[in-house]
């Protein structure tokens, strides 16, 4: 019968009229919002299809108790749009100032119904084009080689009308929830529909199946008005204070935690569901067993006729029969619609909830085929933010960069600065760049070096994971070495069972920067870029290969990296030792000294006064640096010519001495030093 | 052969242990000379137990050794263990026998204040001398502790390695030393309050309103946290005090740094940037040298529209008398005016085009009436042409316009505005630099003379396309010239000096000759010879590379042990070093050097209170280094 719906549903495409776009965007939630917006603005043809009849169908269900757990901040103290979004875990990236979440809710843990309002002002506002109520039940491949990719995606929605587009991005999120089943699974009742009336669980005995941030959100609902909770799940609970991963359980859900350890009847077992079994007995309550024991046992024979594991063991943990068992198991992708010659696949392991998709998000299984929002996590699964809003809205950018690249031959958005601007370039984003922040070790900025490094051209927010094809998938080109700037944690700080408390866990001193162990700036220096090979041969815990060198930028405490002697400076001198320059900044009585005396300017001098640029500076500021022994002040030296040679250093010297000023060699001012 | 060694020796046998007569008996030879002294000390040495056992308080025991002047090595025991430790006591005894004495002190009877993990102490016959407990680890190390004391503080944890390191740490602290003198300028000024009053703030918000509201606004846009933004804030806040009161300017800032959406949407794309924003017009940004004085004249100039047009004769004049427009400040020199004929030439629109471009920067007017022709032929030259009015109108100078591209028309207008026979200042050089010629320049102590002037303007003015710079120096005005005769001849020659100065190819430098009065005759002649290269140059550019002023952190070797496998394809990589653990298991990888801070640390909280800002505010206190504590990978 599969095989004939199948062949009909063949037949009907073939011969029906076709809606052609060339992009097509399934699912109107966040990530499908937000690759609407920017394919939009760069005036692409294209729709966005949601089953529903408004966007964000998720958030209109969940999370079951309204409560969003990303945060919504009011203040941060700055003015500066870039760096509060670092903060801003739920606006969606446009350029209408109207559409910042903070507009739209006070709390710092917004509502879930905020979120659909929200999503629905984007939309309108925006005027982007989704076309509701429309349900893709089925996406197929048409061979074709005019077309972009080698290939046409054939879509079919819910009315049998069909679709046809060049290019495909999937952002339907993971909504299929996960389902365990064990003898007596029926009589467990999944958080989709649980209810959330604390009053209908008082006084019962509650087991939750499921370790995550839903689990535990369902636990603290019901906290204060059950006899206690049970929580059973196979893997150890994950903080996500402990991994600085979002999707661990955040503190704010975390009150079943206290109340077991401070032995308050609620308690946390390990243990893996598919050994479990569920018997319901006389009075309607539920006794946990195990599999084991069920072998060669009919279940329905009744309760007597089974061995319980308190029967043998009678401290068994879980031997107090439960009124009722909730599955609080999360989501997965929806492969069903996808016809099998598309090959998504599920990843393997613990992202099998996930399709396999390329580190620039493009399907493992189909060119063309891109995976966007919480689907695309995948790729950084319990590292990054990629799952998450504040983290793919970046990722989507990244895509839509690729995709005018690859089909319309805009390359990746470059600056060209002067080497002079290159300290100050990599300062200015590593203090305000969300996206480098949100998405730390996944995106990264690139610095092309010019010929001659005299010049260089700064791309923003590249996925480092195809960072051998840069060339490839920006149009840009890399021939004379290349700095990759990305945000990480120490190599071993974070974890599920580490102490991130520790004393002494915050290193001050630039010179120790690499052991840094709160998110800091990490640049990588490359003479060339690095191969697919080196990509896949780098040391593990490696976001990257090997590089020619590499700088830290130490630590801060306020994540602001502009101090000039712990931040600056040590950044100045990794960026001339790898450039083999001179990069200081030089007041123009320095440049018109050096013309004089040296055949080559340094940098500054060379782009800024000599090109009638230079900084004069002001009387004070000479004074300082004056007095700072890096400025020579020859208006007291000599007023005649014919004193004898070395009056004039014995007077200067007993002059810097009078104003207790120490005296210190110029030498390395004006000879540079070959070390 | 030699004299002073003795042939005789005096060997001590111990033969009382020996049960075979077949077996040797152990010597032990007197290592001193042959004295009485000695051989009586060596005896009572030998005499003495072996191991001597101990069982009260170490410091209050004395021994044949420790009355004879050497050491005693305890030998800690515990009862578990007492049968490998009376061997390994007697073990030292046998090596240490003669130089010191071996003591087994058992840890059960004595109740000592030490280590637990403590195995050896020892006691120096020296009074007041407190006794040293130490963990070592083999017997050896109790034989140099005795034989070689200098080694005794290698093996203990003392202060000599930490001044070590504060000794590596000097060197260096060069790199942690502020080499940038605009950005150590900066911090050293910062506490000073500048007087901002006279400047608005622009934001995100009242940009494109306050824009309106002036007929032109100067913007600075600046990022506050870099170091030549600052330094131009400064120069902004004296230009503002200066043009106070000054109609139709509005002086205003934007830091780029609150508000980057404002700064990318202007364009701007460096720091810091200038511009003058008029309402219907490209704003001008300015490309000159950020000083008060050059930012005044630019702010004033852009006050009338670049190039002026004049619309009668009278005008006109006046314009090159520098008497109009009344607004513009008659000190700029020299002023330019475009004479055209009609009014659609293509002349004129490269002129209007070049105007744009050198706005602020030039004083430039236009006259295209039907007198036209009457007025360039009052400067002998018909249009289009060239008007240029050098100090207030003193001079006029017509040149014929040909045709001219927009480019060429900036560059020739740029030409013609410099001196002939200049005074070379800081600000101005770039433009004679960027002649790309040699400079023949004359150094004067303060105004050159009369007759010096005129010699070097008929020289100057006697070649129309000079092949090279005639210009001078004031050391007055431009001190830093002090600084470049040092260079080339290590003192300060007497003055004036002329030198000639090959700026841009081989960087010789010659001196004209001190004995000769500077003429137009005796130069020309000395440049002759020099142009034959018969003298020698006096002094040569250094052709060095601007190369970095100090090595930066070699993070990537810090961070080799912990790197376990390389990229095998990286080539230039130093051979692999294996991680290094103190511990001696190479499995514990890389997760066991981590923990280390958390244990240390633990133990450290107890008694050290307030140290929980460290590492977070860490220059709060003085230097500190709980860096080195993660750093024994």
């Amino acid at each position: 019968l599969g095989l004939a719906l199948y062949a009909s549903s063949l037949c009907a495409m073939s011969g029906a009229a076709f809606l052609y776009h060339d992009y097509c965007v399934i699912g109107a939630g966040p990530a499908g919002l937000q690759a609407a917006y920017f394919l939009q603005r760069a005036g692409r043809d294209y729709i966005v299809f949601e089953r529903s009849h408004a966007p964000g169908s998720f958030f209109a269900l969940y999370p079951r108790h309204r409560k969003l757990i990303s945060i919504n901040k009011q203040y941060t103290g700055k003015s500066n749009s870039e760096f509060n979004l670092r903060h801003d875990w739920n606006s969606l990236l446009s350029h209408d100032r109207r559409l910042l979440f903070r507009r739209y809710s006070r709390d710092f843990f917004p509502s879930a119904d905020t979120m659909v309002r929200y999503l629905e002002d984007f939309a309108s506002l925006l005027k982007l084009r989704v076309q509701y109520n429309t349900a893709v039940i089925h996406v197929t491949l048409e061979k074709n080689e005019q077309a972009w990719n080698g290939h046409y995606f054939l879509l079919t929605d819910q009315d049998r009308k069909n679709y046809k587009c060049s290019s495909l991005l999937v952002a339907a999120g993971t909504w299929v929830p996960n389902v365990v089943n064990f003898p007596g699974s029926e009589y467990v009742e999944g958080y989709e529909t649980v209810s959330i009336n604390p009053e209908d669980f008082t006084g019962q005995t509650v087991l939750i199946l499921g370790r995550g941030n839903s689990a535990f959100e369902t636990a603290e609902n019901i906290l204060g008005v059950t006899n206690f909770i049970h929580m059973v799940s196979r893997s150890r609970v994950r903080l996500s204070w402990a991994t600085h991963y979002v999707g661990d359980l955040r503190a704010i859900n975390n009150g079943l935690l206290d109340t077991y350890q401070l032995k308050s009847l609620d308690g946390l077992l390990e243990g893996d569901l598919e050994d479990l079994a569920i018997i319901k007995d006389k009075k309607g309550k539920l006794h946990i067993t195990l599999q084991f024991y069920l072998e060669n046992r009919n279940i329905s024979a009744g309760m007597d006729s089974i061995t319980l594991p308190q029967d043998e063991l009678d401290n068994f943990a879980t031997r107090t029969p439960y009124d009722r068992v909730i599955r609080c198991l999360g989501w997965k992708f929806d492969f069903s619609i996808y016809n099998r010659s598309l090959r998504m696949m599920p990843g393997k392991g613990n992202i099998k909830k996930y399709p396999q998709i390329k580190p620039s998000y493009e399907s493992r299984g189909t060119r063309g085929l891109f995976v966007l929002g919480t689907a695309s996590h995948s790729v950084d699964f319990r590292k990054s933010a990629g799952g998450f809003i504040h983290g793919f809205r970046y990722t989507t950018r990244a895509v839509h960069r690729l995709l005018e690249n690859r089909h319309h031959g805009v390359p990746w958005p470059s600056t060209v600065y002067p080497i002079t601007q290159l300290t100050n370039s990599i300062i200015k984003r590593v203090n305000e760049a969300s996206g480098l922040y949100q998405m730390f070790s996944v995106l990264a900025d690139i610095i092309l070096l010019r010929e001659n490094a005299t010049a260089f051209e700064y791309l923003e927010e590249y996925p480092i994971g195809v960072l051998a094809e840069l060339e490839m998938q920006t149009g840009r080109k890399a021939r004379n070495g290349l700095f990759v700037i990305i945000m990480e944690y120490g190599r071993n700080f974070s974890g599920a069972d580490k102490d991130v408390f520790y004393y002494n866990r915050a290193v001050g001193e630039a010179q120790h920067a690499w052991q840094s162990n709160f998110l800091h700036p990490v640049i990588y220096y490359y003479k060339h870029l690095p191969t697919e090979r080196e990509m896949k041969l780098r040391p593990p815990d490696w976001p990257l290969p090997r590089p020619n060198a590499i700088h830290h930028i130490v630590e801060d405490f306020l994540t602001d990296w502009t101090a000039p002697n712990a931040h600056i400076l040590p950044l100045r001198r990794f960026l001339e030792n790898c450039l083999g320059t001179d990069l200081r900044n030089f007041f123009a009585e320095s440049c018109f000294l050096f013309a004089f005396i040296r055949q080559k300017l340094p940098p500054s001098c060379q782009q800024g006064y000599f090109r009638m640029q230079g900084l004069l500076g002001s009387q004070e500021l000479r004074q300082h640096a004056v007095q700072a022994g890096l400025l020579q002040d020859y208006t007291h030296t000599d007023f005649s010519g014919d004193r004898p040679p070395d009056s004039h250093h014995g007077s200067q010297e007993h002059l810097m001495r009078d104003h207790g000023i120490p005296l210190r060699p110029l030498q390395h001012l004006v000879n540079a030093k070959d070390e | 052969d030699d004299p002073d060694v003795s042939s005789a020796w005096l060997l001590f046998c111990h033969c009382q242990q020996v049960t075979e007569p077949a077996q040797a008996c152990r010597r032990t030879a007197l290592a001193q000379p042959l004295t009485l002294l000695n051989i009586h000390r060596h005896l009572k040495l030998m005499g003495a137990p072996l191991v001597t056992e101990v069982s009260e308080d170490p410091e209050k025991i004395s021994t044949v050794h420790l009355q004879l002047g050497l050491p005693l090595v305890f030998i800690l025991s515990q009862k578990e263990t007492y049968e490998a430790d009376r061997r390994t006591a007697e073990l030292v005894a046998w090596q240490l026998l003669g130089k010191a004495g071996v003591a087994l002190l058992s840890r059960d009877l004595v109740e000592l204040n030490v280590l637990q993990r403590s195995n050896v102490a020892l006691k120096t016959p020296d009074e007041g001398m407190p006794i040293q407990y130490l963990v070592l680890e083999d017997t050896d190390e109790v034989i140099t502790l005795v034989e070689d004391k200098n080694k005794v503080k290698q093996i203990q944890e003392d202060e000599q390695e930490e001044e070590e390191e504060d000794e590596d740490e000097k060197e260096n602290n060069n790199q942690e030393i502020q080499d940038d003198q605009v950005v150590e300028a900066v911090s050293r000024d910062k506490k000073r309050e500048l007087p901002l009053e006279q400047i608005l703030v622009l934001t995100e918000e009242n940009f494109h309103s306050s824009l309106s509201e002036a007929a032109r606004t100067v913007v600075l846009f600046y990022a506050s946290w870099e170091a030549v933004s600052l330094a131009v804030l400064r120069s902004y806040s004296e230009v503002s005090t200066h043009l106070q009161g000054t109609p139709g300017v509005l002086l205003s800032r934007v830091n780029c740094w609150d508000w980057p959406g404002l700064c990318s949407q202007e364009n701007v794309t460096q720091f810091p940037t200038l511009r003058v924003y008029q309402e219907g017009q490209q704003p001008v940004t300015y490309g000159g040298m950020w000083g008060a004085e050059e930012l005044s004249s630019f702010i004033l100039l852009s006050q009338v529209s670049c190039p002026l047009k004049l619309a009668t004769m009278d005008e006109a004049e006046g314009y090159l008398r520098g008497e109009f427009p009344s607004e513009l400040p008659s000190h700029h020199h020299t002023s330019l005016l475009g004479v055209f004929s009609s009014a659609t030439s293509k002349a004129k629109e490269a002129f209007e085009e070049a105007g744009n471009i050198l706005s602020g920067h030039v004083r430039m007017g236009m006259y295209f009436e039907d007198d036209a022709l009457a007025l360039s032929q009052k400067f002998s030259v018909s249009p289009p042409a060239l008007l240029l009015a050098r100090g207030g109108g003193r001079s006029v100078e017509g040149i014929a316009l040909s045709e001219h591209s927009v480019q060429d028309m900036v560059q020739m207008i740029r030409y013609e505005l410099l001196d002939i026979f200049p005074e070379i200042t800081v600000p101005n050089l770039p433009q004679y630099l960027q002649l790309g010629k040699p400079f023949l320049i004359l150094f004067s102590a303060g105004d050159i003379s009369q007759v010096e002037s005129k010699e070097m303007l008929k020289l100057a003015k006697g070649r129309p396309q000079q092949t090279f710079v005639v210009c001078w120096l004031n050391l007055k005005k431009t001190p830093v010239g002090y600084g470049i005769l040092r260079t080339y001849f290590s003192t300060t020659p007497p003055l004036p000096l002329l030198l000639w100065v090959n700026l841009h190819a081989g960087g010789q430098v010659f001196k004209f000759p001190s004995e000769q009065s500077i003429t137009e005759m005796n130069i020309l002649s000395w440049l002759e010879k020099l142009q034959a290269g018969l003298e020698i140059p006096s002094s040569t550019l250094s052709e060095e590379d601007w190369k970095p002023p100090l090595p930066a952190y070699d993070f990537l070797q810090m961070m080799e042990p912990s790197v376990p496998e390389l990229s095998p394809h990286s080539g230039d990589t130093p051979a692999q070093q294996p991680p290094k653990n103190p511990g001696g298991d190479p499995a514990g990888g890389d997760s066991a050097p981590r923990e280390e801070p958390a244990r240390e640390s633990s133990a450290e909280e107890v008694g050290v209170p307030g140290r929980g800002l460290r590492g977070t505010a860490p220059r709060l206190a003085a230097r500190d280094k709980q860096g080195r504590r993660h750093s024994e990978l």
